[in-house]
């Protein structure tokens, strides 16, 4: 792995002096950050720490309490945009969902256009392409809601590249999938950024998939932060100091598992969905 | 009553057939657009999950029509405004579903009983009464069919014009806000479409059975196919020979309308049934 020299790559998303509260209460305050193009940031931390606000906070969703967005030079004013794919958590869609795979890549394509339903010249070629790169093109005719959880994540991959987004958002991509399929999404997000050079921040609550990928790690926790490369962050000391707990990084084989970390998620479960009946 | 008699109220009118279909046509047309539109709509209600907003929305829309029976107004004016005040109120309440089911729950009754209040004080024609809950398209005046059939066509363009971003809002409401869609808009122009159609369907098959034209085509359709456009297609297909053969049928005797467009759509829908369990079951062997 090889962090990109910060600085020589273009920033595409820039936080300055962000500030978060929620019922009243402050998450966090003061939080700067730069992601470039080309760079994978995961964003960890305990469930309730504003990850997630994070995320819609940079889509325009939702207000920062203080502080400024802006994505490739430019504030973040409207709700929602073409320029940022998102790629949220892996729920299963209901059975009777009545589209096919690749209906739910061409709502990435044509899903945000008001007017008679009309496709464009080229619409079909760009789903096509679309279904190929996150090769799903076996099952790309069948119902969605008889896909499993795996492969529909990949359809929803494809929807977010619709536009080759130059900045990628992924709330708990691999939640309930299986460790191949988690390898999978994981490769599609890495070679889109190596390919577009675009820059990705994907919060997670398990970093062991992403390790070896991943090139900065912002910990929220406790209402502060650290930021560094997973060298710098996944340590005890760091953890530690940042919870005001003492938590221990431990190294099993070639994952790590942190333990001790007060009101934070196991490191790894996996949730039983059943679709794959 | 015996079946000579049920004969006779079945297709005592058959000699007369061409004369009584001459002077029903605006009926029929009227069901036409209805059929269509509502088995479009219903395509979304089920996307939705809004089956029971359908029916809350519709009471209402019978208390205003009551209302303006029983004011003086004119009834279809009455009925859709009754639509679009509950819709408006099940719009803003009830972003989440459970949210939307309780103000449903507490509104349903409410709207019934108020019309039924209404209808009580009401001391015109007995046949009016009872209509507006299990409809009798035929004595609606041609004048007000000729609105029917115009709030028809205006639902028809708007859910055409707003289609793919309610289609991405209906799936996916966080990914579709991320991608720019205004989702609150969306929905809000969702809920007015449902209200105006729900206020025509309440004139032509009644508050009580609305859902056999909003609910069960879509339903029906979901089980067999499931394309972005086969869906929507075999619905408005099934609305629509639900609607005209109902009222076809109807004519040829002296009984309601609705009792015909019901027993259709629900046959439709228990025949999809049968197909799509049968298919479902031989996938499973083909998988296995």
């Amino acid at each position: 792995m090889t962090p990109p020299a910060a600085g020589a790559r273009p920033v595409v998303l820039s936080i300055r002096d962000a500030a978060l509260q929620r019922g009243g209460r402050e998450l966090w305050a003061g939080l700067d950050l730069d992601v470039h193009a080309g760079e994978l940031v995961a964003v960890l931390g305990p469930s309730g720490s504003g990850k997630t606000t994070l995320l819609r906070a940079i889509l325009g969703l939702e207000p920062l309490s203080r502080g400024s967005v802006t994505v490739e030079g430019e504030a973040v004013e409207h709700r929602g945009s073409r320029s940022i794919g998102y790629i949220p958590q892996a729920r299963p869609l209901p059975r009777d969902t009545s589209l096919r795979g690749r209906d739910l890549v061409t709502l990435g394509v044509d899903g945000h256009r008001f007017g008679f339903p009309i496709p464009r010249r080229g619409d079909r070629a760009r789903v096509d392409a679309l279904i190929d790169a996150v090769g799903a093109r076996d099952f790309a005719d069948r119902p969605v809601g008889l896909l499993s959880g795996g492969e529909q994540q990949r359809l929803r991959a494809g929807q977010a590249l619709a536009d080759d987004p130059p900045l990628l958002l992924c709330d708990e991509p691999l939640t309930s999938l299986d460790l191949a399929n988690q390898q999978a999404v994981i490769g599609l997000i890495d070679r889109h950024r190596r390919d577009k050079d675009a820059a990705v921040l994907l919060v997670t609550h398990d970093i062991n998939p992403l390790l070896g990928k991943v090139d900065r790690i912002l910990y929220i926790a406790n209402g502060r932060f650290t930021l560094g490369t997973p060298q710098e962050v996944l340590r005890s000391d760091v953890l530690t100091a940042l919870y005001g707990a003492h938590v221990f990084v431990l190294r099993a084989g070639d994952r790590l598992v942190v333990v001790g970390a007060p009101d934070a998620e196991a490191s790894h479960h996996h949730h039983d969905h059943g679709a794959d009946a | 009553m015996n079946w000579n008699d049920i004969a006779d109220a079945m297709f005592g009118g058959l000699p007369y057939y061409g004369e009584i279909l001459a002077l029903v046509s605006n009926s029929v047309w009227a069901g036409a657009v209805l059929g269509l539109v509502g088995g479009l709509v219903g395509v979304f209600v089920m996307q939705r999950d809004m089956a029971f907003a359908v029916h809350g929305i519709s009471e209402l829309s019978f208390a205003g029509a009551a209302a303006a029976l029983l004011i003086g107004w004119d009834v279809v004016t009455g009925s859709i405004v009754g639509s679009l005040i509950a819709a408006a109120i099940i719009g803003v309440l009830g972003a989440k579903a459970r949210d939307r089911n309780s103000i449903i729950g507490v509104l349903m009754p409410f709207g019934l009983g108020l019309g039924i209040l209404f209808l009580s004080l009401y001391d015109g024609r007995s046949a009016n009464r009872f209509s507006l809950l299990t409809g009798q398209i035929v004595s609606v005046q041609t004048g007000q069919l000729g609105w029917l059939i115009g709030i028809g066509a205006v639902v028809l363009l708007g859910l055409l014009l707003i289609w793919r971003p309610l289609r991405f809002d209906s799936l996916d409401p966080q990914s579709a806000a991320a991608r720019g869609v205004p989702t609150t808009a969306v929905s809000l122009g969702f809920m007015l479409l449902l209200g105006l159609i729900v206020a025509v369907a309440v004139h032509i098959i009644g508050a009580l059975l609305v859902m056999a034209l909003l609910v069960t085509p879509a339903a029906a359709a979901m089980r067999i196919v499931s394309g972005p456009l086969s869906v929507p297609l075999l619905s408005a297909l099934f609305g629509f020979v639900s609607a005209v053969g109902g009222i076809l049928l109807a004519i040829m005797g002296t009984l309601p309308v609705s009792p015909y467009i019901t027993t259709i759509s629900f046959l439709i829908y228990v025949v999809c049934r049968v197909i799509g369990s049968r298919r479902d079951r031989v996938t499973r062997a083909a998988r296995a």
